[in-house]
Protein backbone atom coordinates (compact mmCIF):
# COMPACT_ATOMS: atom_id res chain seq x y z
CA UNK A 1 0.00 0.00 0.00
CA UNK A 2 1.57 3.53 -0.85
CA UNK A 3 1.54 5.91 2.09
CA UNK A 4 0.20 9.60 0.62
CA UNK A 5 2.14 10.84 3.92
CA UNK A 6 5.34 9.83 2.01
CA UNK A 7 4.68 11.38 -0.92
CA UNK A 8 4.29 15.24 0.39
CA UNK A 9 3.48 17.31 3.58
CA UNK A 10 -0.57 17.18 3.78
CA UNK A 11 -1.27 20.75 2.86
CA UNK A 12 0.39 19.66 -0.59
CA UNK A 13 -1.22 16.62 -0.74
CA UNK A 14 -4.44 17.31 -0.23
CA UNK A 15 -4.41 20.57 -2.95
CA UNK A 16 -7.17 21.33 -4.89
CA UNK A 17 -7.62 18.17 -7.30
CA UNK A 18 -6.77 15.16 -4.55
CA UNK A 19 -9.09 17.20 -2.26
CA UNK A 20 -12.02 17.29 -4.93
CA UNK A 21 -10.99 13.55 -6.29
CA UNK A 22 -10.80 12.28 -2.28
CA UNK A 23 -14.72 14.16 -1.46
CA UNK A 24 -16.16 12.78 -5.05
CA UNK A 25 -15.32 9.39 -4.08
CA UNK A 26 -18.48 7.13 -2.93
CA UNK A 27 -16.27 4.66 -1.63
CA UNK A 28 -14.09 7.09 0.05
CA UNK A 29 -16.96 8.23 1.48
CA UNK A 30 -18.79 5.47 2.65
CA UNK A 31 -15.79 4.10 4.57
CA UNK A 32 -15.53 7.43 6.52
CA UNK A 33 -18.87 7.34 7.43
CA UNK A 34 -18.75 4.06 9.05
CA UNK A 35 -15.23 4.54 10.68
CA UNK A 36 -16.42 8.21 11.79
CA UNK A 37 -19.66 6.22 12.80
CA UNK A 38 -17.30 3.75 14.92
CA UNK A 39 -15.09 6.00 16.42
CA UNK A 40 -18.71 8.41 17.62
CA UNK A 41 -19.82 4.85 18.93
CA UNK A 42 -16.16 4.62 20.82
CA UNK A 43 -16.91 7.75 22.66
CA UNK A 44 -19.82 6.70 24.61
CA UNK A 45 -21.53 9.78 25.33
CA UNK A 46 -24.71 9.95 26.83
CA UNK A 47 -27.56 9.38 24.59
CA UNK A 48 -30.16 12.02 23.44
CA UNK A 49 -27.84 14.99 24.14
CA UNK A 50 -26.36 17.26 21.90
CA UNK A 51 -22.80 17.77 23.19
CA UNK A 52 -19.62 19.69 21.79
CA UNK A 53 -17.33 17.63 19.72
CA UNK A 54 -13.88 17.86 18.03
CA UNK A 55 -12.97 16.62 14.69
CA UNK A 56 -9.34 16.28 14.13
CA UNK A 57 -8.32 16.76 10.76
CA UNK A 58 -11.44 16.99 9.42
CA UNK A 59 -10.69 17.18 5.93
CA UNK A 60 -13.77 18.05 3.71
CA UNK A 61 -16.28 17.27 6.43
CA UNK A 62 -17.01 13.43 5.60
CA UNK A 63 -16.18 12.88 9.69
CA UNK A 64 -18.13 16.05 10.52
CA UNK A 65 -21.46 15.30 8.59
CA UNK A 66 -22.01 11.89 10.90
CA UNK A 67 -21.32 13.83 14.01
CA UNK A 68 -23.38 16.55 12.61
CA UNK A 69 -26.22 13.62 12.01
CA UNK A 70 -26.37 12.59 15.69
CA UNK A 71 -27.25 15.88 16.71
CA UNK A 72 -23.89 16.97 18.14
CA UNK A 73 -22.33 20.45 17.72
CA UNK A 74 -18.50 20.34 16.59
CA UNK A 75 -15.35 22.38 15.57
CA UNK A 76 -13.47 20.85 12.87
CA UNK A 77 -9.65 21.71 12.54
CA UNK A 78 -7.16 21.05 9.20
CA UNK A 79 -4.39 22.08 7.76
CA UNK A 80 -5.61 21.91 3.97
CA UNK A 81 -7.12 24.86 2.88
CA UNK A 82 -8.53 22.66 -0.17
CA UNK A 83 -10.13 20.38 1.91
CA UNK A 84 -11.62 22.83 4.32
CA UNK A 85 -12.98 24.96 1.21
CA UNK A 86 -15.37 22.20 -0.01
CA UNK A 87 -16.08 21.10 3.98
CA UNK A 88 -16.97 25.33 3.91
CA UNK A 89 -19.48 24.72 0.65
CA UNK A 90 -21.02 22.03 2.27
CA UNK A 91 -22.62 24.63 4.56
CA UNK A 92 -22.20 22.13 7.49
CA UNK A 93 -23.17 23.60 11.01
CA UNK A 94 -19.72 23.47 12.25
CA UNK A 95 -16.90 25.38 12.62
CA UNK A 96 -13.68 25.05 10.90
CA UNK A 97 -9.73 26.32 11.70
CA UNK A 98 -7.33 26.40 9.07
CA UNK A 99 -4.76 24.60 11.89
CA UNK A 100 -2.16 22.45 12.20
CA UNK A 101 -2.47 19.96 14.75
CA UNK A 102 1.03 19.71 15.41
CA UNK A 103 1.36 23.49 16.26
CA UNK A 104 -0.92 22.73 19.75
CA UNK A 105 -4.57 23.58 20.32
CA UNK A 106 -5.70 26.63 21.46
CA UNK A 107 -9.02 25.68 23.49
CA UNK A 108 -9.69 26.87 26.97
CA UNK A 109 -9.59 23.97 29.63
CA UNK A 110 -12.72 21.31 29.36
CA UNK A 111 -13.92 22.90 26.27
CA UNK A 112 -15.01 19.63 24.65
CA UNK A 113 -17.06 16.68 25.56
CA UNK A 114 -15.25 14.49 22.95
CA UNK A 115 -12.94 14.33 20.00
CA UNK A 116 -12.47 12.72 17.22
CA UNK A 117 -10.22 11.86 14.20
CA UNK A 118 -10.52 9.66 11.52
CA UNK A 119 -7.60 8.68 9.18
CA UNK A 120 -5.22 11.51 10.22
CA UNK A 121 -2.88 10.77 12.81
CA UNK A 122 -0.24 8.71 11.06
CA UNK A 123 -0.06 11.89 9.50
CA UNK A 124 1.72 13.44 12.56
CA UNK A 125 4.34 10.92 12.67
CA UNK A 126 5.71 12.04 9.16
CA UNK A 127 8.96 14.42 9.40
CA UNK A 128 7.77 15.96 6.17
CA UNK A 129 9.74 19.17 6.62
CA UNK A 130 12.70 19.93 8.57
CA UNK A 131 11.55 22.09 11.42
CA UNK A 132 8.60 18.94 11.80
CA UNK A 133 10.17 16.90 14.84
CA UNK A 134 7.45 14.53 15.23
CA UNK A 135 7.84 13.49 18.86
CA UNK A 136 7.76 17.33 19.93
CA UNK A 137 4.64 17.48 17.59
CA UNK A 138 3.00 14.43 18.75
CA UNK A 139 3.73 15.68 22.34
CA UNK A 140 2.32 19.57 21.78
CA UNK A 141 -0.79 18.31 20.42
CA UNK A 142 -1.54 15.47 22.99
CA UNK A 143 -0.85 18.05 25.95
CA UNK A 144 -2.95 20.86 24.68
CA UNK A 145 -5.64 18.53 23.63
CA UNK A 146 -5.63 16.84 26.71
CA UNK A 147 -6.31 20.24 28.59
CA UNK A 148 -9.19 20.84 25.87
CA UNK A 149 -11.05 17.92 27.14
CA UNK A 150 -13.78 18.05 29.85
CA UNK A 151 -12.07 15.08 32.86
CA UNK A 152 -13.86 11.79 32.02
CA UNK A 153 -13.83 12.61 27.97
CA UNK A 154 -12.54 10.55 25.52
CA UNK A 155 -10.40 11.33 22.28
CA UNK A 156 -10.98 8.39 19.93
CA UNK A 157 -8.78 8.55 16.65
CA UNK A 158 -9.13 5.88 13.82
CA UNK A 159 -5.76 5.76 11.90
CA UNK A 160 -3.66 3.76 9.96
CA UNK A 161 0.09 3.27 11.99
CA UNK A 162 3.20 1.95 9.60
CA UNK A 163 4.66 0.17 11.85
CA UNK A 164 4.96 -0.93 15.50
CA UNK A 165 7.15 1.33 16.65
CA UNK A 166 5.01 4.43 15.82
CA UNK A 167 2.04 2.89 17.45
CA UNK A 168 4.48 2.52 20.37
CA UNK A 169 5.77 6.20 19.84
CA UNK A 170 1.76 7.56 19.71
CA UNK A 171 -0.07 5.53 22.81
CA UNK A 172 3.80 6.31 25.05
CA UNK A 173 3.60 9.83 24.07
CA UNK A 174 -0.44 10.29 24.97
CA UNK A 175 0.22 8.66 28.29
CA UNK A 176 2.99 10.98 29.14
CA UNK A 177 0.65 13.66 28.71
CA UNK A 178 -1.69 12.09 30.90
CA UNK A 179 -4.33 10.00 28.67
CA UNK A 180 -5.05 6.73 29.42
CA UNK A 181 -6.80 3.68 27.27
CA UNK A 182 -5.43 1.77 24.12
CA UNK A 183 -5.96 0.33 20.97
CA UNK A 184 -9.43 -1.61 19.91
CA UNK A 185 -8.89 -3.54 16.90
CA UNK A 186 -11.95 -4.41 14.93
CA UNK A 187 -11.67 -7.44 12.76
CA UNK A 188 -8.30 -8.23 13.09
CA UNK A 189 -7.79 -11.42 11.40
CA UNK A 190 -9.39 -9.75 8.14
CA UNK A 191 -7.20 -7.95 5.69
CA UNK A 192 -9.56 -6.03 4.41
CA UNK A 193 -12.21 -4.53 7.66
CA UNK A 194 -9.05 -4.31 10.06
CA UNK A 195 -9.28 -1.33 11.60
CA UNK A 196 -7.42 0.38 14.68
CA UNK A 197 -9.04 3.00 16.96
CA UNK A 198 -6.93 4.65 19.35
CA UNK A 199 -9.23 5.25 22.82
CA UNK A 200 -8.12 7.79 24.91
CA UNK A 201 -9.06 9.00 28.26
CA UNK A 202 -8.86 12.21 30.01
CA UNK A 203 -9.22 11.38 33.42
CA UNK A 204 -12.16 10.13 34.89
CA UNK A 205 -15.11 12.82 35.34
CA UNK A 206 -15.35 14.40 38.89
CA UNK A 207 -16.96 12.00 41.43
CA UNK A 208 -16.92 8.93 39.04
CA UNK A 209 -14.45 6.48 40.98
CA UNK A 210 -13.75 3.89 38.93
CA UNK A 211 -11.33 4.37 36.32
CA UNK A 212 -12.04 3.70 32.36
CA UNK A 213 -12.60 0.43 30.55
CA UNK A 214 -11.62 -0.29 27.09
CA UNK A 215 -14.61 -0.55 24.63
CA UNK A 216 -15.05 -3.96 23.43
CA UNK A 217 -13.79 -4.52 19.69
CA UNK A 218 -15.86 -5.84 16.74
CA UNK A 219 -15.19 -9.27 15.35
CA UNK A 220 -13.19 -11.07 17.62
CA UNK A 221 -12.32 -13.65 20.52
CA UNK A 222 -9.21 -13.15 22.04
CA UNK A 223 -7.62 -10.58 24.11
CA UNK A 224 -4.28 -9.76 25.54
CA UNK A 225 -2.19 -7.38 27.24
CA UNK A 226 -0.17 -4.46 25.85
CA UNK A 227 2.54 -2.96 27.17
CA UNK A 228 2.73 0.30 29.34
CA UNK A 229 -0.23 -0.91 30.96
CA UNK A 230 -1.86 0.08 27.75
CA UNK A 231 -4.82 -3.11 26.69
CA UNK A 232 -5.45 -3.82 23.39
CA UNK A 233 -8.61 -5.39 22.18
CA UNK A 234 -9.55 -7.45 19.35
CA UNK A 235 -12.27 -9.41 17.99
CA UNK A 236 -12.92 -12.37 15.27
CA UNK A 237 -14.78 -11.37 12.42
CA UNK A 238 -15.58 -14.73 11.78
CA UNK A 239 -17.58 -15.84 14.53
CA UNK A 240 -21.03 -16.05 14.50
CA UNK A 241 -23.50 -13.71 15.91
CA UNK A 242 -21.06 -11.03 17.18
CA UNK A 243 -21.06 -10.12 13.10
CA UNK A 244 -22.27 -6.70 13.80
CA UNK A 245 -23.17 -4.29 10.75
CA UNK A 246 -21.59 -0.67 11.83
CA UNK A 247 -23.96 1.48 13.55
CA UNK A 248 -24.50 3.43 10.41
CA UNK A 249 -23.62 1.49 7.44
CA UNK A 250 -23.97 2.99 4.28
CA UNK A 251 -27.18 1.49 3.39
CA UNK A 252 -28.64 2.80 7.00
CA UNK A 253 -27.29 6.53 6.19
CA UNK A 254 -28.74 6.22 2.53
CA UNK A 255 -31.93 4.94 3.91
CA UNK A 256 -32.24 7.95 6.52
CA UNK A 257 -31.41 10.15 4.07
CA UNK A 258 -33.91 8.90 1.69
CA UNK A 259 -36.61 8.83 4.47
CA UNK A 260 -35.63 12.32 5.67
CA UNK A 261 -36.04 12.98 1.82
CA UNK A 262 -39.36 11.92 1.65
CA UNK A 263 -40.60 12.58 5.44
CA UNK A 264 -39.54 16.70 4.06
CA UNK A 265 -39.66 17.92 7.48
CA UNK A 266 -35.59 17.39 8.35
CA UNK A 267 -32.42 19.01 6.75
CA UNK A 268 -30.66 16.52 4.65
CA UNK A 269 -26.89 16.76 4.63
CA UNK A 270 -25.00 16.37 1.19
CA UNK A 271 -27.04 18.34 -0.80
CA UNK A 272 -26.57 21.23 1.71
CA UNK A 273 -28.03 20.42 4.91
CA UNK A 274 -29.54 24.08 5.46
CA UNK A 275 -30.40 24.65 1.64
CA UNK A 276 -32.70 27.25 3.25
CA UNK A 277 -31.14 28.40 5.83
CA UNK A 278 -31.45 32.07 6.38
CA UNK A 279 -28.35 33.98 6.00
CA UNK A 280 -27.92 37.56 6.80
CA UNK A 281 -24.67 39.44 6.83
CA UNK A 282 -24.10 42.36 9.14
CA UNK A 283 -21.17 44.78 8.93
CA UNK B 1 -16.61 31.18 13.40
CA UNK B 2 -19.87 31.32 15.72
CA UNK B 3 -19.20 32.94 18.61
CA UNK B 4 -19.99 30.27 21.17
CA UNK B 5 -16.39 28.83 19.66
CA UNK B 6 -14.28 32.26 20.12
CA UNK B 7 -15.32 32.10 23.36
CA UNK B 8 -13.22 29.08 23.95
CA UNK B 9 -10.29 29.90 22.10
CA UNK B 10 -7.24 31.50 23.12
CA UNK B 11 -3.63 31.70 21.23
CA UNK B 12 -1.70 28.73 21.20
CA UNK B 13 1.92 30.75 20.33
CA UNK B 14 4.22 28.60 22.55
CA UNK B 15 5.33 31.05 25.61
CA UNK B 16 2.14 33.05 25.41
CA UNK B 17 0.63 31.70 28.96
CA UNK B 18 -0.62 34.90 30.13
CA UNK B 19 -3.94 33.97 30.59
CA UNK B 20 -5.02 37.52 31.32
CA UNK B 21 -3.54 38.69 27.80
CA UNK B 22 -3.97 35.19 25.75
CA UNK B 23 -7.95 35.51 26.17
CA UNK B 24 -10.21 36.09 24.36
CA UNK B 25 -9.09 36.89 21.72
CA UNK B 26 -9.99 40.40 19.75
CA UNK B 27 -12.25 40.14 17.20
CA UNK B 28 -10.87 42.99 14.38
CA UNK B 29 -12.55 44.59 11.21
CA UNK B 30 -15.12 41.82 11.23
CA UNK B 31 -17.68 40.99 8.86
CA UNK B 32 -20.91 39.01 10.56
CA UNK B 33 -23.04 36.96 9.42
CA UNK B 34 -26.62 35.72 11.17
CA UNK B 35 -27.06 32.00 10.16
CA UNK B 36 -30.05 30.14 11.42
CA UNK B 37 -30.43 27.58 13.62
CA UNK B 38 -32.30 25.12 15.40
CA UNK B 39 -32.82 26.15 19.21
CA UNK B 40 -31.71 23.91 21.89
CA UNK B 41 -32.15 25.44 25.18
CA UNK B 42 -30.32 22.09 26.49
CA UNK B 43 -27.20 22.41 24.66
CA UNK B 44 -27.35 26.22 26.20
CA UNK B 45 -27.82 24.94 29.33
CA UNK B 46 -25.42 22.47 29.37
CA UNK B 47 -22.95 24.73 27.83
CA UNK B 48 -23.69 28.00 29.71
CA UNK B 49 -21.00 26.87 32.62
CA UNK B 50 -18.15 26.62 30.42
CA UNK B 51 -18.90 30.39 29.11
CA UNK B 52 -16.38 32.85 30.15
CA UNK B 53 -19.37 35.62 30.76
CA UNK B 54 -16.88 38.93 30.79
CA UNK B 55 -15.29 37.88 27.94
CA UNK B 56 -18.42 37.25 25.88
CA UNK B 57 -19.86 40.19 27.29
CA UNK B 58 -16.90 42.35 25.67
CA UNK B 59 -16.77 40.44 22.70
CA UNK B 60 -20.31 40.99 21.53
CA UNK B 61 -19.93 44.84 22.56
CA UNK B 62 -17.53 45.21 20.57
CA UNK B 63 -19.15 43.85 17.64
CA UNK B 64 -22.47 45.76 18.42
CA UNK B 65 -24.07 43.13 20.11
CA UNK B 66 -25.34 44.96 23.31
CA UNK B 67 -28.17 42.87 24.58
CA UNK B 68 -26.31 40.56 26.78
CA UNK B 69 -26.55 41.19 30.99
CA UNK B 70 -23.44 42.34 32.59
CA UNK B 71 -23.82 40.48 35.37
CA UNK B 72 -23.68 36.35 34.85
CA UNK B 73 -26.97 35.60 35.05
CA UNK B 74 -28.59 32.65 37.51
CA UNK B 75 -30.82 29.94 36.53
CA UNK B 76 -30.89 30.32 32.75
CA UNK B 77 -33.11 27.29 32.12
CA UNK B 78 -35.77 29.38 33.37
CA UNK B 79 -35.66 32.75 31.59
CA UNK B 80 -36.73 32.05 28.08
CA UNK B 81 -36.37 35.86 27.09
CA UNK B 82 -32.19 35.38 27.83
CA UNK B 83 -32.30 31.61 26.44
CA UNK B 84 -33.48 33.50 22.64
CA UNK B 85 -30.41 36.35 23.06
CA UNK B 86 -28.18 33.43 24.08
CA UNK B 87 -29.06 31.55 21.21
CA UNK B 88 -28.75 34.03 18.73
CA UNK B 89 -25.72 35.59 20.12
CA UNK B 90 -23.42 32.05 20.84
CA UNK B 91 -25.27 29.89 18.31
CA UNK B 92 -26.28 31.79 15.10
CA UNK B 93 -23.55 34.66 15.00
CA UNK B 94 -21.06 34.09 12.80
CA UNK B 95 -17.57 35.79 12.40
CA UNK B 96 -17.26 35.65 8.22
CA UNK B 97 -14.15 37.72 7.42
CA UNK B 98 -11.75 39.93 9.82
CA UNK B 99 -9.06 39.04 12.03
CA UNK B 100 -8.25 37.86 15.88
CA UNK B 101 -5.65 39.60 17.79
CA UNK B 102 -3.71 38.19 20.50
CA UNK B 103 -3.23 41.09 23.26
CA UNK B 104 -0.36 38.88 24.69
CA UNK B 105 1.85 38.48 22.08
CA UNK B 106 0.21 40.36 19.17
CA UNK B 107 -0.42 37.51 16.87
CA UNK B 108 -3.02 38.04 13.96
CA UNK B 109 -5.17 35.43 13.29
CA UNK B 110 -7.13 36.14 10.09
CA UNK B 111 -10.50 35.20 9.38
CA UNK B 112 -11.12 34.50 5.46
CA UNK B 113 -14.84 32.72 4.42
CA UNK B 114 -15.72 31.95 8.28
CA UNK B 115 -12.60 29.99 8.42
CA UNK B 116 -9.74 31.37 11.02
CA UNK B 117 -6.29 30.91 10.16
CA UNK B 118 -4.44 29.37 13.13
CA UNK B 119 -1.11 28.11 11.79
CA UNK B 120 1.60 29.88 13.26
CA UNK B 121 5.28 30.90 11.96
CA UNK B 122 8.52 28.67 13.16
CA UNK B 123 9.28 30.58 16.09
CA UNK B 124 5.76 30.53 17.74
CA UNK B 125 5.70 26.49 18.08
C1 LIG C 1 -7.65 11.01 4.89
S1 LIG C 1 -8.08 12.68 5.26
C2 LIG C 1 -9.43 12.45 6.43
C3 LIG C 1 -10.40 13.60 6.48
C4 LIG C 1 -11.66 13.35 7.29
N1 LIG C 1 -11.37 13.10 8.69
C5 LIG C 1 -12.44 12.20 6.68
O1 LIG C 1 -12.66 11.22 7.39
O2 LIG C 1 -12.82 12.29 5.54
C6 LIG C 1 -6.74 13.22 6.26
C7 LIG C 1 -6.83 14.67 6.67
O3 LIG C 1 -5.86 14.95 7.68
C8 LIG C 1 -5.41 16.27 7.50
N2 LIG C 1 -4.14 16.46 8.20
C9 LIG C 1 -2.98 15.81 8.01
N3 LIG C 1 -2.02 16.29 8.83
C10 LIG C 1 -2.59 17.28 9.56
C11 LIG C 1 -2.09 18.18 10.55
N4 LIG C 1 -0.82 18.16 10.95
N5 LIG C 1 -2.96 19.09 11.09
C12 LIG C 1 -4.25 19.12 10.67
N6 LIG C 1 -4.76 18.30 9.74
C13 LIG C 1 -3.94 17.39 9.17
C14 LIG C 1 -5.31 16.38 5.99
O4 LIG C 1 -5.25 17.71 5.55
C15 LIG C 1 -6.56 15.63 5.53
O5 LIG C 1 -7.64 16.49 5.35
ZN1 LIG D 1 -0.54 35.16 21.96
Amino acid sequence: MSRPEHLAPPEIFYNEDEAKKYTTSTRIATIQAEMSARALELLALPENESMYILDIGCGSGLSGEIIEEEGHYWVGLDISDSMLDLAVEKDLEADLFLQDIGHGLGFRPGTFDGAISVSVLQWLCNADKKINRPLYRLQRFFSTLYSALRRGARAVFQFYPENDDQVQMILSTAMKCGFTGGLVIDFPNSKKAKKQYLCLFAGSAPGSARSQKLPAAQGIDGEFSAPNSLRTTTRNPKKKGQNRTPVKSKDWILQKKELNRSRGDKPVPHDSRYTGRKRKTKF
Amino acid sequence: MRLITHNMLKCHVRGCDDSSKNFPLEIQDAQLEQIEAEKNDAFLVRMFPRLEWNALVSTAKNLSINNLPEKIPENIEEDQALLEILHTVLLETNVKEGRMVCRGCGHIYAIKNSVPNMLLAEHEI
